[in-house]
């Protein structure tokens, strides 16, 4: 029996970039750019070292957190976020509907689609504490200016993929609707709407998520919610009430997700 | 089949009565509770400022055009460092975030009843809580600056990247894994061959998304004092300096839309 030896050749796995030029420059300029990154950053390390110390009592107040001592300010922060959460979201919806009917290519004249789509492109371009500074210094302080925001907010993320899921929808069903000789509106509700009803509303019930979570920013700036009262327990150190506000949006955020998921299931 | 009889006749309805009553009551809910928010938002609000603010709006927008041009200059260095935060703040996130997906999978996970939650809970407290809030926590504990909002940017993108990746990791198709193992391979190679090669291309996706939100968000966490453009839009709204916020919110607009034809782009090319 003959014994054959084999190269000890080595096999890599392709490479995900497989021009090794390209990948090479992508690598190399990756790197300088982080060295010149990190290099321009400028750190005062004294005072992060001091700051070790809060860092370090911050982790420990998650172990007991402090719901007690600030417990009607924490109970009417979050019931004003909650409150602001539902408004937003509905008005969103009920704004974001036509919106996103309008953003929708086949469906829309081309005049109300780009109308529709650069209402969707301010409203994503910024961030939702940006609008609420101005809708703050414009409708005054106050929940008001918070639940516009959110609403603003929620016409970018719901109209686009609205938009994007009936521009991908099935065109014969619409198509045996329209040449039944039904009106623009039966056209909608019978050839459109059932089809993106499922993805509406996993889609409401994931905004509503998000609103919650950014209701505990906009408060920062004076619009509303339990960001203020945050705020408030961080500048004056109170890091167990802080936790205390931070582990009850966590939960909050947990069950909204879970429960969310329960019926996103069911729909579709 | 939900079919009443009406005057003999036989009528086709959509749904049985009780399951309609239900569906009818919960819009009765539904609206319900939205009157009584609603009513509660408007208790809360003065409502002569909101009558008033067409003419507010018409002031301030009168007062940021046109924008202060001269004070572009000023501006690209807090441009530079609102886009170092993002991108090495997605960098470390990533780094922190492969670990904590692998730990949460529940087909790479060592224990499903002890890690597993553990990396689910660092993921949805991550998730929960938005980059500002992470950067005013740590402007409270490491002081002001870019350091801060690097760290907020990496702390909130963990559960994000960890998310993804771990329902990546989940998805595999599992023959490959199972080919890679039948060779006999430590656990180790059996990631290496079998598991990244497959999760690869969603990853860089997943990256690139994160990075093209990060640099939206690290454009306000100046206003907590944690770096970069939002320190700049700040300091000009406290003065009341319309013209520079307009040249700032310029800015912020062509950085999001570069970064979100960056990452279109690049996603396009993996996939």
């Amino acid at each position: 029996m003959s014994t054959a030896t084999f190269d000890a050749r080595r096999w890599r796995p392709p490479p995900l970039i497989k021009n090794a030029r390209l990948r090479w420059a992508l690598g190399i300029g990756a790197a300088i750019y982080f060295a010149i990154a990190i290099g321009s950053l400028q750190v005062n390390w004294l005072r992060v070292y001091e700051g070790l110390d809060r860092g370090w009592a911050f982790v420990l107040a998650f172990t007991e957190p402090d719901f007690v001592s600030r417990w009607v300010d924490i109970r009417d922060g979050m019931v004003e976020s909650l409150i602001m959460t539902v408004t937003s979201t509905v008005i969103g919806i009920i704004i974001s509907v036509p919106i996103g009917l309008g953003a929708a290519r086949n469906i829309a004249p081309l005049p109300i689609y780009l109308l529709c789509r650069g209402i969707i492109a301010l409203s994503r371009s910024f961030q939702e504490v940006i609008i609420a500074i101005f809708f703050v210094a414009i409708f005054g302080f106050g929940p008001l200016a918070g639940v516009l925001t959110l609403s603003f907010a929620t016409i970018g993320f719901l109209s686009k993929l609205l938009a994007e899921d009936i521009e991908a929808l099935d065109p014969a069903q619409a198509e045996a609707i329209r040449a039944t000789g039904a009106r623009w509106s039966q056209l909608m509700n019978y050839g459109i709407q059932p089809q993106v009803m499922p993805r509406l509303i996993g889609l409401s019930l994931y905004r509503l998520d998000i609103n919650f979570r950014e209701s505990a920013v906009v408060g920062l700036v004076g619009a509303g919610g339990i960001g203020a009262t945050l705020n408030t327990s961080f500048d004056r150190y109170e890091f167990d009430t802080s936790a205390a506000i931070l582990i009850s949006i966590i939960v909050i955020v947990m069950i909204a997700e879970y429960s969310s998921g329960m019926i996103r299931a069911r729909v579709q | 089949m939900p079919v009443v009889e009406r005057a003999g006749l036989k009528v086709w309805q959509r749904r049985e009565r009780t399951k309609q009553l239900a569906i009818w009551f919960g819009w009765l809910a539904g609206t319900a509770l939205f009157v009584y928010c609603w009513q509660v938002v408007s208790d809360a609000t003065t409502w002569a400022f909101f009558w008033d603010a067409p003419r507010i709006a018409g002031d301030i927008g009168g007062r940021m055009v046109p924008p202060r041009w001269s004070y572009v200059s000023r501006i690209w260095q807090p441009l530079w460092d609102t886009i170092n935060i993002a991108t090495v703040g997605t960098a470390v996130a990533l780094v922190l975030a492969v670990p904590v997906a692998f730990l949460a999978a529940s087909n790479t996970t060592p224990s499903k009843t002890i890690v597993r939650p553990i990396a689910l809970l660092v993921i949805v407290s991550s998730r929960s809580i938005n980059s500002l809030i992470w950067a005013l926590l740590l402007v409270s504990i490491i002081g002001p600056g870019v350091l801060a909002g690097t760290i907020a940017i990496a702390l909130r993108s963990i559960g994000f990247v960890a998310k993804l990746l771990y329902e990546a990791i989940e998805e595999i198709d599992h023959n490959q894994v199972e080919a890679i193992a039948a060779t006999g391979a430590r656990k180790s190679q059996v990631i290496a061959y079998g598991i990244v090669p497959q999760i690869l291309p969603a990853f860089a996706g997943i990256s690139v998304f994160r990075w093209d939100i990060n640099i939206r968000e690290s454009t306000v966490l100046g206003l907590v004092g944690a770096g970069g453009i939002g320190l700049q839009l700040e300091g000009s709204l406290n003065t009341l300096a319309w013209p520079q916020v307009s040249i700032i919110l310029i800015a912020i607009l062509l950085a999001v839309l570069a970064s979100e034809w960056v990452s279109a782009k690049v996603r396009h090319a993996i996939i």
